[in-house]
């Protein structure tokens, strides 16, 4: 989001009310700023669930059996340690490393997979230019529109915006 | 419960978006609290004292410990064991509680975490050090070294240090991702450019997008759901460090049960020892309730009674199993050899202290509780100090048993780890919110919307 028009609510009922009416008219490019999560909002804006669990489930499996791969590697094939008679493919000695491998980078699969997917860590964006927009972590919600929408047009826009009833209606960023 | 709907909401009163933010973020930046430069300067003294006696183990070894033959675990493990154990509670309330929907845990969520993540730092110093050359730290890893030999997997040490490095890794990963929205509503709130400048850093960019919210939440709940099977490991895997081995009185298949119990047991008690000062100093109390406080107690309870009946199986599997040197640890060796005071200390303390939750108005009268929650501290201290100490004094050998005695460098080095978990804490308390604002206003929202719509929200919040 490069540019558009933002529309700034006193609270989350008025942004909630207001979307539905910017998807009746084609609008796909819309994004609310709030500074807590909303219900309802995700599906008001039709944002589809991204495939994180999958990405983690197979990063978790994959590097569990690596750490099996090592732990065999070490102990069994390239210096076997014979303590005791017991075997040097010990299977359920392995399990914990296994599961510490998995939830590791399980774990990291969903912390770096998660700002991957919202393109942060990001020092600026032209939204911080606008002036009031500090208090979207705070106390008021706002609502975008990319001027890179089909539907975008400054002045049509802008009218829908202000039909419905926000506190102002500015714009930010680079506009066609 | 029927008594519950007496108590106290999780939330007093309807606070808006900014006063929830307004309240929440100040401690960042208002005047400090009276009595905290006191406990930071006791903590901060206690932290050099904890550098200096670790500088002198490191240089003259672990002579310096009270450790020798057959007792070689001693405090080492006993504090490793007790200061892992108390992380456990943080991740219990952060990652299980999240996923049973239970909304008292959002406002006691991050400092719950903060306190596993130092303590975590306090217990991973000690295994490490225990190692007599901590220099060699890193054999424990499977690097290509030049004598071609590996670690040897089938032993727990290995198992020890993947669980407690992941454990560390995990729960910052966890604690951070949680900060995040945090530290931008602090980037846009700070008095200050420099504070704005490094808070904005840390916050990453975060500017409260609906696609993040809902992605942020789905990479939230995948933690929460890593994390859960991860705390119930860690300790599991400590209690292999003690159950794998043939030493009466460790080695048994209720360890890992038992561990964790007493592990989340003791870690709700630290919870209630650091929560109930903070709620005072920081006037916090319609965030952080009585509700709060009695839950605690209440969960507390719980696991003290899992912890019970643990203690009850340990004995009464070393009387069934018959084995005479089992047997003789556990009913002489425990019960009236040398340190014996211990055992009967931890008794006490687990056993008999936790059932004062059981009345309304114990839970209710805070300051019996801090009391109470510091007194079942010591006794997990001494419970893994009978489990080791007592144990270790008592093996099959009739000609190697001896009694254990800690020197001052042991306590030098326990008072200097409880040192720097408060001072550690008392910075955090400082430089981020401890109590979760952007939760705290989606759990005010949510009570607003119940209210709005009519349901018993205090009835179902009770259940």
């Amino acid at each position: 989001m490069r540019g558009g028009l933002l529309a700034e609510f006193a609270d989350a009922e008025a942004l909630l009310a207001a979307i539905p009416r910017l998807m009746e008219h084609g609008y796909a490019a819309v994004d609310a700023f709030t500074p807590r999560p909303v219900e309802g909002l995700d599906e008001a804006l039709r944002l589809r669930r991204p495939r994180l669990n999958w990405f983690v489930f197979l990063v978790g499996l994959a590097m569990a059996l690596l750490g099996l791969g090592v732990q065999w590697f070490c102990n069994a094939w390239s210096y076997p340690l014979h303590v005791g008679g017991r075997p040097a493919f010990a299977l359920p000695a392995f399990v914990p490393i296994m599961f510490e491998s998995a939830v590791l980078f399980g774990s990291f699969a969903a912390f770096f997979g998660l700002f991957y997917l919202i393109g942060l860590p990001r020092l600026h964006h032209p939204l911080f230019d606008v002036e009031g927009f500090e208090r979207a972590s705070h106390d008021r919600y706002f609502l975008a529109v990319d001027a890179r929408d089909p539907h975008f047009d400054r002045g049509a826009t802008g009218r829908l915006l202000a039909d419905t009833a926000p506190l102002r209606v500015v714009p930010f960023g680079r506009l066609p | 419960m029927k008594s519950a709907a007496a108590s106290e909401p999780v939330l007093i009163g309807q606070p808006s978006d900014a006063e929830l933010g307004d309240q929440l973020l100040a401690p960042v930046w208002t005047r400090l609290p009276r009595g905290f430069y006191i406990i930071m300067a006791i903590a901060g003294l206690l932290s050099l004292l904890l550098l200096a006696l670790v500088t002198w183990t490191i240089w003259t070894g672990i002579g310096l410990w009270g450790n020798d033959i057959p007792v070689a675990w001693a405090f080492a493990i006993i504090n490793f064991v007790w200061w892992i154990g108390i992380g456990h509670a943080g991740t219990f309330i952060s990652a299980i509680l999240l996923l049973l929907e239970q909304r008292w845990r959002t406002s006691i969520n991050r400092f719950a975490e903060a306190m596993t993540l130092f303590a975590v730092v306090q217990a991973g110093m000690f295994p490490v050090l225990h190692l007599g050359r901590p220099w060699f730290l890193y054999w424990l890893f499977p690097y290509p070294a030049v004598m071609k030999v590996w670690p040897n997997f089938k032993s727990a040490l290995p198992w020890d240090a993947a669980a407690v490095t992941t454990y560390a890794t995990v729960s910052l990963l966890f604690w951070y991702l949680g900060l995040v929205p945090d530290l931008a509503a602090l980037r846009d709130r700070a008095p200050g450019r420099v504070r704005r400048i490094v808070y904005g850093v840390f916050a990453l960019g975060w500017r409260g997008s609906a696609r993040h919210f809902q992605r942020y939440r789905i990479a939230y709940g995948l933690l929460a759901g890593l994390a859960t099977p991860l705390v119930i490991s860690v300790h599991s895997i400590v209690s292999a460090d003690f159950a794998i081995t043939q030493l009466p009185g460790w080695h048994s298949t209720i360890f890992p049960p038992y561990f964790v119990a007493g592990a989340i047991f003791s870690g709700f008690a630290m919870v209630l020892t650091l929560m109930i000062p903070v709620r005072k100093l920081y006037g916090v109390g319609n965030v952080v309730t009585m509700r709060h406080v009695e839950n605690v107690c209440k969960m507390t309870l719980a696991t003290g009674w899992v912890v019970i009946y643990s203690y009850a199986c340990e004995f009464y599997l070393a009387w069934y199993g018959g084995e005479t040197s089992e047997m003789y640890t556990m009913f002489h060796g425990w019960t009236t050899g040398p340190n014996a005071w211990v055992f009967w200390l931890s008794i006490a303390c687990n056993m008999l202290v936790p059932q004062l939750f059981w009345s309304k108005r114990v839970r209710n009268n805070q300051w019996l509780v801090w009391v109470m929650s510091l007194a079942i501290n010591v006794g997990m201290w001494s419970e893994r100090f009978s489990i080791i100490v007592l144990s270790l004094q008592r093996d099959y050998l009739p000609s190697s048993w001896h009694g254990y005695r800690p020197t001052m460098v042991d306590w030098g080095i326990l008072a200097g780890t409880i040192g720097l978990f408060t001072f550690l804490f008392m910075v955090f308390l400082r430089f981020v919110p401890f109590i979760p604002v952007q939760d705290m206003k989606e759990l005010a929202a949510e009570l607003r919307g119940s209210r709005a719509s009519g349901t018993a929200d205090d009835r179902k919040e009770s259940a």
